[in-house]
């Protein structure tokens, strides 16, 4: 060895006269360092009746010369040339025994690899062979609420509870802060409006009505789908990445009843009343903007605010507050119940959730506000 | 590379886990850590890896404190060693190809082709020829484990770390693994850590071994597994003899 002056990687040809192409490798071989090129090599093997690998004068090597002669065997091999791998070191001549004494393996991934158009084909019919599991997670989900009802559904009743917690009480802080910046803005857009013609004191029917009948319940849920629905569907993909889904199973536990059914009813409950808080909180914000940029009085407010709400305006907000959370349950489940079983489904989990949660509650908003109109209520 | 523990003391908090932990790696070994289940072999293997620091106590990596040194100097000490976790630990959005290439495309400054190329040959070396564009979700348990040993040895390290090679093979495919272990320490000379309770593989493959104890919170025994199943202590040699002394 020659640690201050390492000989370079070289690999030499010897014709030997019995027509065998000697191949003699020797130096330094270092993955990453100009190498031989294998090429002229394998062209030469045409014209050989075997190869013999040899080495001399060989100071250190790694991988990259086992790649190197990986090559020249697997050429000799396609040539139907024999292989003498004898005059190598021990080492090299058993890895190159090891990394060919398993056949390759014939069979195609699992998972063949689609040209784009093809790609589109399959994501459409996933979307649609996935409609008919929609289906029975409804019907599922229908009757283990049935069952809860007639309180013969099987659930952990601490965790009940803490799912709650989770839902309700642990949203309050961020549902404050949106609901009181979403108050605000609708304060100031409608009052620079209503301003014009002086009647700011109507501040107080655009934000009571517009957050109690519509923003409180539209922001709940988008918060919900971004915090509880997107937890949800973490939780159960973990579950299903461990097993624990499997092992519920194979107690007989009835997986909707004992994980789908207590978040769902937990979001379905909490949510009338983070709606109900988030559209107080709004009104409020209004209140405070009204009263301090545009000199409204807090009593004139608090009168005009009574007179312009009633009672189908809370009820309407809340209906919708109620069917949003329950479409976030819906979404946040769903996806975690189909979760695969890798690091990357769970993410893909929960980003589906979320996306699919915000647009079943947009969907939603459309045609509940134009049910209604029509209804007139 | 040999590794030399010094005195090391191992700790959560204040839960003391192993304490006065004393041996040498040496070069070539096939160094077993062996002990009953939860007295701290999994532990022990994080601070070899320099995944968790010592409580008290020096590991010494040739020369080198491995926790007095910068950062710099610690991760090329990391990079010498490959690690072959309990499940494999592969990254599942990346093919077995991948998974092996990354290191080479990260560490080794390797054109795609050629750390392609060479994480071929690894996964030929563990007997994967042919699953390259697989991805770990599509294989089994067995092959996983296979494949993770070809990612542990991507940047051929000088010392490679086991953490329950045999957990969840059977006994066909742990002795094959078994085999292949000894087969790449053979031919590449590379320094072997194994965490393992399979007696078969202690005894088939381990040169050297130490023994953690759970009770006394200290290691009871150190060398040769055949030697001490004679002559260890008698907790160790129930436990290589699974109780029937």
């Amino acid at each position: 060895m020659t640690p201050d002056a390492p000989s370079p990687a070289a690999a030499v040809l010897v014709p030997r006269e019995d027509g065998t192409l000697q191949v003699v490798v020797s130096g330094h071989w270092r993955v990453g360092q100009a190498l031989p090129d294998p090429a002229p090599i394998v062209t030469a093997l045409d014209g050989a009746a075997a190869l013999r690998l040899a080495a001399e004068r060989l100071d250190a090597w790694d991988s990259s010369l086992l790649v190197f002669l990986l090559r020249l065997y697997d050429a000799a091999v396609l040539r139907q040339r024999p292989v003498d791998c004898q005059p190598l070191p021990d080492g090299l001549a058993r890895l190159i025994r090891l990394a060919r004494v398993v056949p390759r393996a014939a069979q195609p991934p699992l998972a063949s690899r689609p040209t784009w158009l093809a790609h589109i084909g399959h994501a459409a019919l996933a979307r649609w062979q996935s409609f008919p599991e929609w289906l029975s997670f409804i019907g599922e989900l229908t009757l283990a609420t049935l069952r809860f009802f007639i309180g013969r559904a099987r659930y952990r009743q601490e965790e009940f509870f803490w799912l709650i917690e989770e839902c309700g009480p642990r949203a309050l802080p961020i549902v404050s802060l949106i609901s009181f910046l979403v108050g605000t803005i609708l304060a100031y857009m409608g009052a620079t409006q209503l301003a014009l013609f002086g009647a700011q004191i109507y501040i107080a029917d655009l934000v009571g009505i517009g957050m109690v009948r519509e923003i409180a319940a539209l922001m709940t849920g988008i918060i919900l789908a971004g915090r509880t629905g997107a937890a949800f569907a973490a939780q159960l993909g973990t579950m299903q990445v461990n097993e624990e889904i499997d092992a519920l199973r194979t107690l007989g536990i009835p997986v909707i009843e004992f994980l789908v059914l207590p978040r769902v009813l937990a979001l379905l409950l909490m949510a009338p009343l983070l709606t109900l808080y988030a559209a107080v909180v709004g009104v409020l914000a209004g209140a405070l903007i009204a009263a301090l940029v545009y000199d409204v009085g807090f009593n004139a407010y608090y009168f005009q605010t009574v007179a312009a709400l009633s009672l189908p305006h809370f009820l309407v907000g809340l209906f919708k507050g109620t069917v949003y959370a329950g479409l976030v349950a819906f979404a946040g489940c769903l996806c975690g119940m189909r979760c695969g079983r890798s690091a990357q489904a769970v993410g893909e989990a929960t980003t589906a959730a979320v996306v699919l949660g915000i647009l079943l509650i947009t969907i939603s908003a459309a045609l509940l506000t134009i049910a209604f109109q029509r209804l007139g209520i | 590379m040999a590794i030399a523990v010094r005195d090391l003391c191992m700790a959560f908090g204040p839960r003391v886990i192993q304490r006065d932990l004393t041996f040498d790696i040496r070069r070539g070994d096939i160094f077993v850590i062996m002990g009953g289940s939860g007295c701290g072999k999994s532990t022990l293997l994080r601070h070899l890896i320099g995944l968790q620091a010592p409580a008290q106590g020096r590991v010494l990596f040739g020369d080198t404190d491995f926790w007095q040194v910068d950062e710099t100097t610690r991760q090329t000490i990391q990079r010498r060693c490959g690690v072959l976790f309990q499940s494999g630990a592969l990254w599942s959005s990346l093919t077995l190809q991948e998974n092996v290439a990354l290191p080479l495309l990260e560490f080794a400054r390797q054109e795609d082709d050629a750390a392609n190329e060479l994480a071929a040959m690894k996964l030929a070396l563990v007997g994967l020829a042919g699953f390259e564009n697989f991805y770990p979700s599509e294989i089994s348990g067995g092959m996983k484990k296979r494949a993770g040993l070809a990612r542990a040895m991507a940047l051929d390290p000088e010392i490679l770390f086991f953490d329950e090679p045999s957990a969840g093979l059977d006994p066909l495919s742990s002795a094959r693994l078994d085999e292949l272990i000894l087969e790449l320490r053979a031919s590449l000379g590379a320094t072997v850590v194994i965490v393992t309770h399979e007696l078969a593989s202690i005894f088939a493959i381990g040169n050297q071994a130490v023994f953690l104890d759970a009770e006394t919170k200290t290691m009871i025994a150190i060398g040769d597994p055949q030697q001490l199943a004679i002559d260890g202590p008698a907790p160790v040699r129930a436990f290589l003899s699974r109780g029937k002394t």
